[in-house]
């Protein structure tokens, strides 16, 4: 009746016991608060059935936050682990809990913490950014965001019932196979996974056809915003790359559930096959992921520098060569496997070459400060930090490119300290960036500043403390993943130093907290009544804060790249306004159906309950037959009630 | 606190933190940036050179970052300001052409470097080469003498200044042969044989372990390494021959089954091709596939008699 599951499956030691109990506490003061607020009805109108792009943003980076807090626990018992369990002392967790616990910390660091900030982001300002009031598809956005919540939920499920994977955050078989891996761990991974992978391509293909679709009058492609610029190219990669990482799972779920034999090492199956495949989507994924924070630093250094993009063409070309080249460089994650010089070298000169794009972005970005006016708000500061960070993390990269220096360096914690560096000084500050930039725009109030400078800081400092020792450890031998080492190795005092940088970055992680919670209780204070609160220059800041749920009343003409600082520049008055009736999609909670079965589908086949996943699976399947029959879809908002939302917001613009 | 305070405070700690680190690694040895071996000495040379060459475009990046940075900001009305200036194709063509130049430069680097290091090639000495086989286990390293007929556990001698040819398989998920101090590693796949080439510059003993995940007890796949004079080498082999322990095929089994932290162990003798039993255990008889399979790596030919 319930597979493999039975009580054993709750019991644990008592971190994980620990664990188990917050979540639950978590859980259980968030139904009473609701219930006490009588906020079940708010929650349920406005936020889960909604298929409004800005709720959906905002939801994606409010469950990427709570990931991102889950993750960095994890990063502190890895770094508590290292700096404690060597000789004859052996830490205080197990080998296997360990191995899930930086498992769990890698996959839900970028599939649900990155992921889930871009995909945030992109929500709240794709459409702003070229003048369009929703997305191509409104319901499939709902189906993508759903799906990645069904995700997030099934791998934090895996503390509570059963146990993570033990194999790493891309679960190399055959490690990963039934034979070495016989628990529920790499099932959870593979589904968690896969459910939130549907829901990224889905996204992709919306986005790419919002952009290329729905720009407002004049906005040609060479006049997009470079945020939606890298927005596109990455979304172009996303669906090339996700239909690779969906194939590559399903066949190692069925090596799993089925007894197939695509990667095992016997029967013919050929683990090498899927290191190949996984790393084809992989590659790719993290230049998803950095593409758009780009965009983000582009937008920022302008509006900050308070002058023109610099090279905008240059950056286009730069954005979508990277694009092109991401993927054709996947080898240089195996050098080690030996698949011969010519090969090897092919792959690492490739990879080289991406440096030349990034570089002539880097150049870009520095030439758009000079002869500006630079206003060092906290946007700017997480970019010149990023510019340091990557360029020592790019260096790395360089090196690593090398196939006769990355045979030295290889799954060392070198390289761990390289890619920490790219993503979290690439893709982390540059999402930290985008938010503390456009969240006036969402809520209307500013975050505090200072609160904004001291979490600045404690990132940088406390990134370089923990990630620079961990060069030097890899060039001495430190292998990543480590559970346990010889005292006679020297290693303790940079691990220890690696320790001391992790908390540090916990206090920024800390007084990013405080911002959201002292920004919002000083909110009357940091009220944004302009509506443009950086001096800004694209399409967003022309709208009143927090933007209306329709976004602009009028759709606009462009003419200019910067087309809101032309505008100001020309002291342009808008013209007496002629509303009209907005077409505007109803609320519907078909997404959130579609995401919960299948959910049930994936706990099924993870525990083998044979009855739950065709229930699933035809739940799915229902939703979307209700769906596609309901022709009742969308309402019209009248003109007349347009006309009142932006008389008030005047009223307060302009009092 | 003065601005003037602030940065001598800054001054002072940065002077802290560089003393520090010296003081560190001065006390500490930096395996890649120390090495023993031909390989390691030649892949040591490469990432100085490559490091050198990076900065040359590393270096006018930060210095231009905090110097425009600071001459820009808002504060400093004196400085020139040019809204609109948003392009100039000659500056962009120097930023398009430097990194162009020098990824040229490393590329080739990269190309000629790839082959002369390649892992799978014979080194040249003159000292006739040794053979050893390795096999991962779960979690332990067995290495086969096939030449001298003898085997051992987590612990591997050869003579100094003469190439081994490591031929590496797995018994085991995948894991990765890693000696830092005498050159780059390569990965140890069941079903299939790797090659690593190396020849260490002297006697010594070196540390090495597994690079890749291989499940529970993978901290504890270390080994070591001792290159010694030829004589010792000759003298060891002698004394391993007498020990009289000797590895059968169950014996190997049992050596197969998972353990943790295995202590070192030598043995006399090991079974006929052993290494070529345990690389085709797990390819496919013709009879059960339908047809042929291709050696699933590069399997060489010259290997293939050295498998006994």
């Amino acid at each position: 009746m319930l597979g493999k599951l039975n009580l054993q499956a709750l019991q644990h030691g008592p971190i994980v016991l620990g664990a188990q109990i917050s979540i639950v506490l978590a859980g259980i003061s968030v139904i009473a608060l609701l219930t006490y607020f009588k906020r079940w009805k708010w929650l349920w109108n406005e936020w889960l059935t909604s298929l409004d792009p800005k709720k959906i943003g905002v939801m994606y980076i409010a469950i990427a936050v709570l990931m991102l807090l889950r993750g960095f626990v994890d990063a502190l018992m890895i770094r508590a682990q290292q700096a404690t369990s060597v000789g004859a002392s052996h830490g205080f967790l197990t080998s296997d809990h360990f191995q899930q616990i930086f498992s769990a910390h890698g996959t839900i660091m970028i599939f649900f913490v990155a992921m889930g900030l871009m995909f945030g982001l992109i929500n709240l300002i794709v459409p702003l950014h070229i003048g369009a009031r929703d997305v191509a598809f409104p319901f499939l956005n709902s189906i993508s965001f759903w799906l990645f919540a069904a995700g997030m939920a099934l791998i934090n499920l895996s503390l509570v019932l059963g146990e993570f994977s033990a194999a790493g955050w891309l679960a190399y078989p055959p490690l990963s196979g039934l034979a070495y891996s016989p628990g529920v761990g790499v099932d959870y991974w593979i589904w968690s996974l896969q459910i939130a992978g549907v829901g990224s391509l889905l996204s992709g293909i919306n986005f790419v056809v919002t952009i290329l679709k729905m720009r407002c009058p004049g906005m040609t492609l060479m006049k997009m915003p470079m945020f939606v610029w890298t927005v596109l190219c990455s979304m172009i990669m996303v669906i090339f790359a996700f239909p690779i990482l969906t194939a590559t799972l399903t066949m190692l779920a069925l090596d799993r559930s089925l007894g197939m034999h695509f990667f095992t090492s016997d029967m013919g199956g050929n683990p090498m096959m899927y290191i190949n495949l996984i790393w084809a989507w992989g590659h790719p994924e993290v230049y998803i992921l950095v593409l758009p924070a780009f965009g983000v630093y582009s937008e920022v250094v302008a509006t900050f520098s308070r002058k023109r993009l610099f090279g905008y063409t240059s950056m286009v070309w730069a954005t979508a060569s990277i694009a092109l080249l991401s993927f054709i460089v996947w080898l240089h994650h195996f050098f080690t496997m030996g698949a011969g010089a010519n090969v090897n070298a092919f792959f690492g000169i490739m990879t080289g070459v991406i440096a030349i794009p990034t570089g002539v972005k880097i150049f870009n970005w520095l030439f758009t400060m000079f002869r500006g006016r630079i206003l060092f708000a906290t946007p700017m500061l997480w970019f010149l930090g990023f510019v340091v960070l990557f360029t020592i993390g790019g260096m790395a990269g360089v090196l690593l490119s090398v196939p006769s220096i990355d045979f030295q360096v290889h799954n060392s914690l070198f390289l761990v300290a390289h890619f920490h560096m790219m993503i979290v000084g690439g893709v982390v500050f540059g999402y930290f960036a985008g938010i503390t930039y456009w969240f006036p725009k969402i809520f209307g109030f500013k975050l505090n500043e200072r609160l904004g400078r001291y979490a600045f800081w404690c990132w940088s400092v406390g990134f370089t403390l923990a990630f620079v020792p961990l060069y030097i450890l890899g060039l001495m031998g430190a292998t990543r993943r480590l559970d346990h080492y010889d005292a006679s190795l020297g290693w303790q005092g940079l691990f220890a130093v690696a320790g001391v940088g992790a908390l540090i970055v916990g206090a920024g992680i800390g007084f990013q907290l405080l911002q959201f919670v002292v920004s919002f209780l000083q909110r009357q204070q940091n009220m944004d009544t302009t509506g443009d609160p950086w001096n800004g220059r694209t399409l967003e800041w022309s709208t009143a804060s927090p933007v209306p749920f329709y976004n602009f009343a009028i759709t606009p003409e462009v003419s200019d790249r910067d087309p809101f600082w032309a505008a100001k520049q020309a002291n342009q008055k808008p013209d007496q306004p002629h509303y009209t009736d907005i077409h505007m999609p109803k609320n519907t909670p078909l997404g959130l159906y579609i995401a919960g079965f299948s959910f049930l589908f994936g706990f099924a086949v993870i525990w083998h309950i044979l009855w739950l996943a065709p229930v699933g699976l035809l739940g799915v399947i229902a939703c979307v037959i209700i769906r596609v029959s309901d022709d009742d879809t969308g309402y019209y908002l009248p003109a007349v009630e347009v006309a009142k939302i932006e008389a008030t917001s005047k009223r307060r613009r302009y009092a | 606190m003065s601005k003037k305070l602030k940065l001598v405070g800054f001054l002072l700690l940065s002077l802290g933190v560089v003393l520090l680190v010296a003081g560190y690694l001065h006390g500490h040895s930096i395996a890649v940036l120390n090495p023993q071996g031909f390989i390691a000495n030649k892949e040591r040379g490469l990432i100085v050179t490559i490091t050198l060459l990076m900065l040359i475009v590393v270096i006018p990046v930060f210095a231009l970052t905090f110097a425009i940075a600071w001459k820009y900001r808002e504060g400093n009305t004196a400085a020139r300001y040019s809204p609109e200036w948003d392009h100039n194709r000659w500056v962009e063509a120097v930023w398009w052409a430097v990194p162009l130049v020098l990824i040229t430069v490393i590329s080739m680097i990269s190309w000629s470097s790839s082959h002369e290091l390649d892992p799978f090639r014979p080194l040249r000495s003159a000292n006739p080469p040794i053979t050893i086989q390795v096999v991962a286990l779960q979690w332990k390293w067995l290495f086969i003498y096939p030449d001298q007929n003898i085997a051992t556990v987590n612990f591997v001698q050869f003579p100094a200044n003469t190439p081994v040819d490591f031929q590496i398989t797995s018994d085991a998920p995948m894991n990765s042969f890693w000696i830092p101090q005498l050159g780059g590693q390569i990965y140890a796949m069941a079903g299939m044989s790797t090659q690593l080439h190396l020849m260490a510059d002297g006697a010594g003993s070196y540390r090495g372990s597994s690079a890749n995940l291989s499940g529970q007890g993978f901290a504890d796949m270390k080994f070591m390494v001792k290159a010694s004079s030829a004589t010792d080498f000759n003298s060891w082999i002698r004394s391993v021959k007498h020990s009289n322990h000797n590895l059968t095929m169950a014996g190997y089994d049992q050596l197969a089954q998972p353990s943790y932290n295995n202590p070192q162990a030598i043995y006399s003798s090991k079974p006929l091709n052993l290494y070529g039993t345990i690389l085709t255990k797990y390819q496919p008889t013709t009879s059960t596939m339908g047809l042929q399979k291709a050696p699933q790596s590069a399997v060489s030919s010259s290997q293939k008699g050295n498998m006994n």
